[in-house]
């Protein structure tokens, strides 16, 4: 067709349909992580003394109040959607800012832990690792790199949505009526803090 | 927003969104254009693969070296397989059939998420592109088998990394795919369509949805674990680091036996609609098909220790392995029953669909059974590893999806592009095709029960007859599939214009015309309590 009319295609926005498919990729997340916690339980079962000994080199402390910090965000999250709802728009986005901020200050204090492992010589391949520790150890705190590393990797995607569910507030795009974008962000928030509730005892607690 | 007939009568094929030209079909979001795209991209995956599978039989020609060295074998039938098992059959049916048919047989605009869509066909390009990377830059093309088992995957001094980062991309396209078509099946059912009137076409595509959604994960996750083993070292699959191998292949497996339902059960639902659309009658037990389908799509992700029977597992484990894989054969036993059952005394249109769905079910009963001999403890210590796991696996992957998508394709094709392939060739080429195939694949039945191993470049003066079938076999194929694609283009272009309801099959997509309208249907189709997808007189 030469003169072909332009043509638009339908906005298929509907608000349930957006809420299922965040539930159905949550579910893809919780397999995804289920299976590094398959392989934590099958090389605690095999290695107790180990990851025992192992887990006593973590900063239980920063683990502690990385906790804290992320309960708190799960609750400005929470409270954006519902300002949002009530038609606080300002104050939905200071919300999902604050929230941006305290994921930062997640990373940060992650940075500086990661980084004490460092400079102790701790890391997948070092020398020290190789030369001085056991396998279970190694094994532990491969797990530990691995497991904490992908979960500040979704902290950050987290926070990527963030900036979209702020700039969607903005602009308009995310509204009273047409919530979906900033709700899923929350749900997905949650879900990367429930996922660390899950990793803070296996690591850092359990003896 | 304009309806579809203020656009002149445009279809989907002709029609203008904000893009000209390419741009036009690679950034639509029009659920048809996608479903192309993945058509073509899928094809042109096929005959690399394709390719691929002659070098390798044409190596197996004769004894010793015929045209390449062991190192090229092994590269060659580790891309073919990863090309085949994740370009190939596990986006095969559901991205194109599914994404050009789903949202027209339940009288939808689109699918729930088009741009969701959009990213998924952009992924697998991704996807696509990563692992070619593997081949053609770095130190080698990997030679660890579509599988990349632990601890070879981090040992060996070829380019695995691109293709394991590859195929993570792929799992997430497919995905991407399965989340989709969850929520549109949920959410987009016109009025009165209610779940025991889906089309099973539809059926398997929620079920294959359900599969790709809670199995794909683990695999991404494991092959992010090689990578990270390869790159860092962090010992989890590393035996000399405290890892386990075995692990990793139980992790491997979670996913990709799954993986074979994702292939086989929207052959299934394809072929469950051509088989009543050929018969005009009423599909025998729907409701047990259905069942059938979630129970295989359930049962299927418990028995992915039978791939492991040799690698070191307790009895115990062994013989619960072993007894679900024989009951998840059942529900696909069941099927086979309804398809023969739904023939009985119809007036049957003996059309090349009908021949492709027919040979379907035959070789994809030889390819059931002869897995059963597989999922036997006894026997498998005797064939496992042979030619007769590739012969089983061709059978019922190849046989199986293959057959049910070129049945799919010729079933469609009127719908789709509007026209009518010539009858006579496309049936030409199925003969040559079956033809081809059977020669090919039977004969490693009876190579692997007399002991040749698989994945080897040479082999003993013994087994040069029935290799000398096969090889020739692929030859016949080869052509078959030329002509069978030739005949497709040509007639794509140049055939007379189909009519809306060729076949006169009574689901929702042969309501509209053909091709297409840009958005499926003028008036949103309402369901009555009489009407049903299977309700021939």
């Amino acid at each position: 067709m030469e003169h072909a009319h332009h043509v638009e295609h339908p906005d298929m926005y509907d608000e349930e349909s957006s809420k299922i498919g965040m539930w159905l990729f949550i579910f893809t997340e919780l397999l995804l992580f289920g299976a590094l916690f398959v392989v934590y339980a099958v090389y605690r079962y095999m290695n107790p003394d180990a990851f025992h000994l192992a887990a006593e080199e973590l900063n239980r402390m920063i683990g502690a109040i990385n906790t804290i910090i992320l309960l708190i965000s799960s609750m400005t999250i929470a409270m954006s959607t519902t300002a949002l709802r009530k038609g606080h728009r300002k104050l939905a986005i200071a919300l999902v800012s604050i929230t941006f901020l305290i994921g930062l200050a997640f990373l940060v204090n992650k940075y500086f832990e990661w980084g004490v492992k460092f400079s102790h010589g701790i890391w997948p391949g070092s020398e020290h690792m190789l030369n001085e520790m056991s396998q279970g150890e190694i094994l532990f705190f491969g797990l530990y790199f691995v497991m904490t590393g992908l979960h500040a990797l979704h902290i950050i995607i987290g926070m990527a949505i963030m900036v979209f569910a702020i700039r969607g507030l903005i602009n308009g795009k995310v509204q009273i009526d047409r919530p979906s974008l900033l709700d899923n962000c929350g749900l997905y928030w949650h879900l990367v803090d429930l996922i660390w509730i899950f990793l803070f005892p296996l690591f850092y607690l359990i003896h | 927003m304009q309806t579809s007939s203020a656009v002149n009568g445009a279809n989907y094929l002709t029609y203008q969104g904000k893009y000209k030209g390419l741009l036009g079909w690679i950034f639509s979001t029009d659920h048809k254009r996608i479903g192309l795209l993945y058509m073509y991209s899928i094809a042109t995956m096929f005959a690399t693969g394709l390719l691929l599978g002659l070098a390798m039989k044409f190596e197996l020609l004769a004894p010793g070296k015929t045209i390449m060295e062991a190192q090229t074998y092994n590269a060659t039938f580790t891309v073919h397989g990863v090309i085949m098992i994740f370009m190939v059959v596990v986006p095969g049916l559901p991205a194109v059939f599914g994404n050009l048919m789903l949202p027209l047989m339940i009288g939808a605009k689109d699918v729930a998420f088009p741009k969701l869509n959009l990213l998924s066909w952009w992924l697998y390009v991704t996807g696509v592109f990563l692992v070619l990377a593997a081949l053609l830059f770095g130190p080698g093309a990997p030679d660890t088998g579509w599988t990349f088992y632990a601890p070879y995957s981090f040992k060996t001094g070829t380019n695995l990394l691109p293709a394991v980062f590859g195929a993570f991309v792929l799992g997430f396209s497919s995905i991407l795919t399965g989340l989709n078509f969850l929520v549109t099946i949920h959410r987009l059912r016109c009025p009165g369509l209610k779940w025991t009137k889906l089309p099973l076409f539809v059926w398997t595509l929620y079920g294959t949805a359900w599969i790709q959604l809670l199995a794909t994960p683990v695999v991404g996750i494991t092959l992010v674990l090689v990578a990270l083993e390869r790159v860092f070292g962090v010992g989890i699959f590393d035996p000399a680091l405290g890892g386990d191998p075995i692990l990793y292949q139980h992790l491997f497996w979670i996913y990709s036996h799954p993986a074979v339902y994702i292939m086989i059960l929207p052959a299934m639902g394809a072929i469950s609609e051509i088989i009543p659309t050929f018969a005009q009658k009423h599909i025998f037990g729907y409701k047990a098909i259905i069942a059938s389908t979630m129970a295989i799509a359930f049962v299927g992700y418990l028995v992915w220790g039978h791939h492991m029977f040799t690698a070191g597992m307790s009895g115990t484990a062994q013989y619960y392995f072993s007894l679900l894989t024989f009951i998840v054969a059942i529900p696909s036993a069941i099927k086979v029953f309804n398809w023969i059952s739904t023939l009985y005394k119809g007036a049957i249109n003996v059309q090349t669909p009908f021949y492709w769905a027919i040979s379907f079910i035959f070789v994809f009963m030889v390819g059931g059974l002869s897995g059963l001999v597989l999922g036997a403890l006894a026997t498998d210590v005797h064939v496992h590893d042979t030619a007769f796991v590739v012969g089983h696996f061709h059978y019922i992957v190849f046989g199986g999806t293959g057959f049910a998508f070129f049945a799919a394709m010729h079933y469609w094709f009127p719908k789709i592009f509007g026209r009518m392939y010539d009858k006579s060739w496309a049936n030409i080429g199925w003969l040559v095709f079956t033809i081809g195939f059977l020669a090919l694949y039977t004969p490693m039945f009876y190579l692997g029960i007399m002991g040749m191993p698989r994945r080897y470049y040479d082999y003993l003066e013994e087994f040069h007859g029935g290799n000398i079938l096969s090889t020739f076999g692929s030859w016949v194929l080869a052509t078959g599939f030329v002509i069978i694609v030739v005949n497709l283009i040509r007639s794509a272009r140049k055939g007379e214009p189909a009519e809306k309801n060729p076949w006169h099959s009574k689901t929702l997509e042969w309501t509209v015309s053909s091709p297409p309208p840009v958005l499926n249907f003028d008036e949103e189709p309402v369901i009555g309590e009489n009407d049903g997808p299977y309700n021939y007189k």
